[in-house]
């Protein structure tokens, strides 16, 4: 009747994950409890969980991404502090729990933070910024979100019932293997991924098909902001690699359910193409994760330094150079596999080459910055803060694609600190970057700056401290996933690493600090005007936040920096343009269907993990059925009356009116 | 059912200040930029995009197949056990039944009812009897001891032919479903794009048999 599930899988005797899990979903039912009595269910359930509007998807992936950045940095704290006292001792953490915490800090911090953080980003601000009023398929993007947000809650459910891969975040056959990991925690990886895989495949295809499908009239390739032009190669990277995730995924599955010999070390089976394929995935990911943030850092900049952003069309060259080189370097994930010197040499310098993009856009920001007006809030301080970090990891990147090197530093801290270095200062800069630059525009007030700035000191001072010591222990020698050691000159580095560790934390709670503080204070940091930073592109010339239809009536583009122009427009002719034409808007109608879907996922999910076959058949049924009663709706939209519309406008244009009137007395 | 009607199709979300255009039939997207596609054009190019994605999955499966097809641990090869004669039969199934979706296709474009289900009745059963011979072949490797279990070649063999059946599967599901919406709700232009995007979904099918007829089969029996 339940498969392999039994009682035996609560893990009553490892108290440690037992009580986290039960705290963290006691803290989520708490919460839902909490939501009902106050009778906040029907405002969620019709705002936010069935809503399809593109806002508010995206801040629903930034608020999954925050969760789950608060779980993988809770297994950080314990790594650290495990190998802070695990010198010449066991610890307090047990090897096949530490395994554990290892594997899933790199699955969630990677698919289950990095990911939806920039994918909500791209969500919230993408269509504003072209000028159009929804994505290409608003239902699809509600689906999306929910399969996202069905893995994670499947990867956490691995802590209170069964347990976790532990693999590493890649599971590498053949430990990954029937043979060699008989229990469910590789089953929890797969089908977490595999579900919330088709979720990004898909946020992918909406994407691809939004930039290059809806824009506003005259938005033409070459006046898009390079926000979306990032976004543009980040959807591109998701469409052409996330499938290959899915079949690599779907072999191991294979080997692992059915007897399959696919990477098995008999019959035939080669465990080295799992390197392969699953590499030829992982790097465009790193991409995927990367371009994005490199638009937040190229609008951040040139916003904040009040001046265009230097060499566009080299940003856009720049940017599709990394998208197709993406694909060319995977090998030099495993130089030590024994594909021989001279495919080594190739992808050694591929590797190189990807540098050189790079450095194009590292000179255009500092070039954009040069000679601007710099206001140091909080995004800029994020982007400064990313151009000095992402340097060094780039740097020690190039050291790292010189095979010889490689085979040196292959597994040690000297790669741990490498990626920590390109994806906190790189991905997760610029994540926090987007999301103090935007939070007006999505809720309609400001960020308190004060705690803002001080919780990008700490992070940073704390990813020096945490990371440094590591490039320092891999030139010592020191290997990762390390459970205990018995080398006294590591000790003391360690110490460091983990004192870095609690300055981050420090981070971070001022950053929960710095969001409690302005939502108590919200009246005081309203953004009026919908302009806050004085912005550049279309995002910033709807009001904060912006009404269901995003624009009354859709903008005409005749330049790039649209809106910079429109206002310099304004106060030279101490105007605004006239009054447009208001008609009725149509807009899709809120949809169950994401979250319907998502729940029989989850049951589809769970059930093929512990091979309960009789509810992973009724959950797919169920899901199949969701769709068709989607597809069998006789109303998709509904209508935005034209008054109305005009009637949310002219609030917007006369808080524009103020805001020129103020500007031009100014001048 | 008539306000489905008015929706659908007599209006454009994505064109500037668009009402409800007028009821003589003018074209609705009269005032559209380039830069402004129309949603027949959005869901199809999108249904593309997703299109490609299924093919570069397929695309790792052959690959795999390419490097395991060697690797036959002592068992049995691809000129052991593959027949030509089923598969010029089951290829045969497929492309015609590629041809009747494309009569249906017309036939919906027509409104021509005997038109889109007599081509979707066929299409449906030529998928069918192309599932039934792939179902025979598989039981009948499995029955002497050709599993996928056997050896690396098997496995993939197996993964890579069963992904297709899996797809047309799932598209004989996906047409049946049509056919009860088109009964249920008429030529609709949310279903006219449906429609469409199963179109380009089964013809992708057959792109995708003919490189695995090419690549496993006719290189199978070849070799």
């Amino acid at each position: 009747m339940f498969g392999k599930l039994s009682w035996a899988d609560v893990p009553l005797h490892q108290p440690i994950p037992l009580l986290a899990g039960c705290v963290a979903f006691g803290i989520v039912g708490g919460f839902v409890v909490y939501v009902v009595l106050k009778g906040w269910a029907p405002y969620l359930w019709r705002e936010w969980i069935t809503s399809v509007d593109h806002k508010h998807i995206g801040v629903m992936y930034i608020f999954l991404a925050m969760i789950m950045l608060l779980r993988g940095f809770t297994d950080a704290i314990m790594m650290r502090s495990q190998q802070a006292l695990a010198f010449r001792a066991p610890g307090y953490l047990p090897p096949e729990h530490y395994d554990q915490i290892f594997s899933a800090h790199g699955t969630l911090m990677i698919l289950f933070v990095a990911m939806p953080f920039v994918i909500g980003l791209i969500n919230i601000v993408v269509p504003l910024q072209l000028g159009v009023r929804d994505v290409a398929f608003p239902t699809l993007n509600s689906v999306s979100f929910w399969l996202t947000a069905t893995g994670a809650l499947l990867i956490n459910l691995s802590l209170v019932i069964g347990e976790f891969a532990r693999t590493g975040w890649l599971p590498y056959p053949p430990l990954s293997g029937i043979e060699y990991s008989p229990g469910v925690g590789v089953d929890y990886y797969l089908w977490s991924l595999q579900i919330s895989g088709v979720g990004t495949l898909l946020t992918g295809v909406n994407f691809v098909a939004t930039i290059l499908k809806i824009r506003a009239p005259g938005m033409t390739l070459m006046r898009m902001p390079i926000f979306c032009w990032t976004s543009l190669a980040s959807s591109l990277l998701i469409v052409a690699a996330f499938p290959i995730l899915t079949a690599t995924l779907a072999m191991l599955i294979l080997d692992r359910y059915l007897g399959f010999h696919f990477f098995t070390n008999e019959a035939g089976g080669n465990d080295m193409m799992f390197m392969k394929l699953i590499w030829a995935w992982g790097h465009p990911e790193v991409y995927i994760l990367v371009l994005p943030a490199f638009g937040v850092f190229s609008e951040v900049v040139s916003t904040l330094s009040g001046k265009p952003l230097f060499g566009y069309r080299s940003m856009v060259a720049a940017t599709m150079a990394i998208c197709i080189l993406a694909f060319m370097v995977w090998l030099h994930h495993f130089f030590t596999m024994g594909a021989g010197a001279n495919v080594n040499a190739f992808f050694a310098i591929t590797t190189m080459i990807i540098a050189v993009p790079t450095g194009v856009k590292v000179f255009n920001w500092l070039f954009t910055m040069y000679g601007g007006r710099i206001r140091y809030a909080p995004p800029m301080l994020w982007s400064i803060g990313f151009l000095v970090t992402f340097v060094i990891g780039g740097m020690t990147g190039v050291l790292l694609s010189v095979p010889p090197a490689d085979f040196v530093f292959h597994n040690s801290l000297f790669l741990v600190a490498h990626f920590h270095n390109v994806i906190i200062g790189g991905v997760l800069f610029g994540a926090f970057a987007g999301y103090t630059f935007w939070f007006p525009k999505a809720f309609g007030f400001r960020l308190e700056e004060g705690l803002g700035r001080a919780a990008f000191w700490c992070w940073l001072l704390g990813f020096y401290l945490a990371f440094m010591p590591l490039y320092v222990l891999g030139f010592m020698g020191m290997t990762r996933r390390m459970q205990h050691y018995d080398v006294p000159e590591w000790h003391p580095w360690l110490l460091v690493a983990a004192v870095g560790v609690a300055v981050i934390l420090a981070g971070i709670g001022l950053q929960i600090a710095q969001l409690v503080v302005s939502f108590r204070h919200r009246a005081q940091l309203r953004d009026t005007t919908g302009d806050p930073w004085n912005g550049r592109s279309l995002e910033w010339s709807t009001s904060s936040p912006p009404p269901a239809f995003n624009f009354a009536v859709l903008p005409q583009i005749e330049e790039s920096d649209a809106y910079w122009e429109t206002k310099q427009r304004a106060l030279r002719q101490h105007v605004l343009a006239d009054e447009p034409a208001y008609a009725d808007i149509e807009l899709p109608r809120n949809s169950a269907t994401g979250v319907v879907c998502a729940l029989f996922a989850t049951f589809l999910g769970f059930a093929l993990i512990w091979h309960i076959w009789w509810l992973a058949a009724t959950s797919f049924l169920g899901a199949f059925a969701t769709f068709v009663a989607f597809a069998w709706r006789d109303r998709t939209e509904y209508r935005v009356s034209a008054e109305e519309v005009a009637r949310i406008d002219r609030e917007n244009r006369s808080a524009r009116r103020a805001a020129l009137a103020q500007l031009g007395a100014a001048e | 059912m008539s306000i489905a009607q008015e929706t659908t199709r007599g209006y454009e979300p994505y064109i500037v200040g668009a009402g409800p255009r007028s009821k003589a039939g003018l074209p609705r997207f009269e005032h559209a930029e380039r830069t402004l596609a129309s949603k027949r054009v959005i869901s199809a190019f999108g249904f593309w995009i997703f299109l490609l994605s299924d093919i570069i999955m397929f695309s790792a499966f052959f690959a795999a197949y390419a490097v395991l097809s060697g690797e036959t641990a002592g068992g049995p090869s691809g000129k052991d056990l593959f027949s030509i004669t089923r598969v010029a039969i089951e290829t045969a199934c497929l492309l015609l039944s590629s041809f009747a979706c494309g009569v249906a296709s017309i036939g919906a474009r027509a409104r021509n009812d005997s038109m889109y289900y007599g081509g979707m009745t066929a299409t449906a059963l030529l998928g069918a009897a192309f599932l039934f011979l792939e179902i025979n072949e598989f039981s009948g490797l499995i029955a002497q001891g050709a599993g996928p279990t056997r050896s690396a070649f098997l496995s993939s063999f197996f993964a890579l032919v069963g992904c297709h059946g899996l797809h047309v599967t799932l598209g004989l599901l996906w047409l049946l479903t049509m056919m009860a919406q088109v009964f249920a709700k008429g030529y609709r232009a949310d279903i006219m794009r449906r429609i469409l995007c199963f179109a380009l979904f089964w013809h992708t099918l057959d792109i995708i048999w003919v490189g695995i007829f090419t690549v496993v089969y006719l290189m199978g029996l070849a070799l």
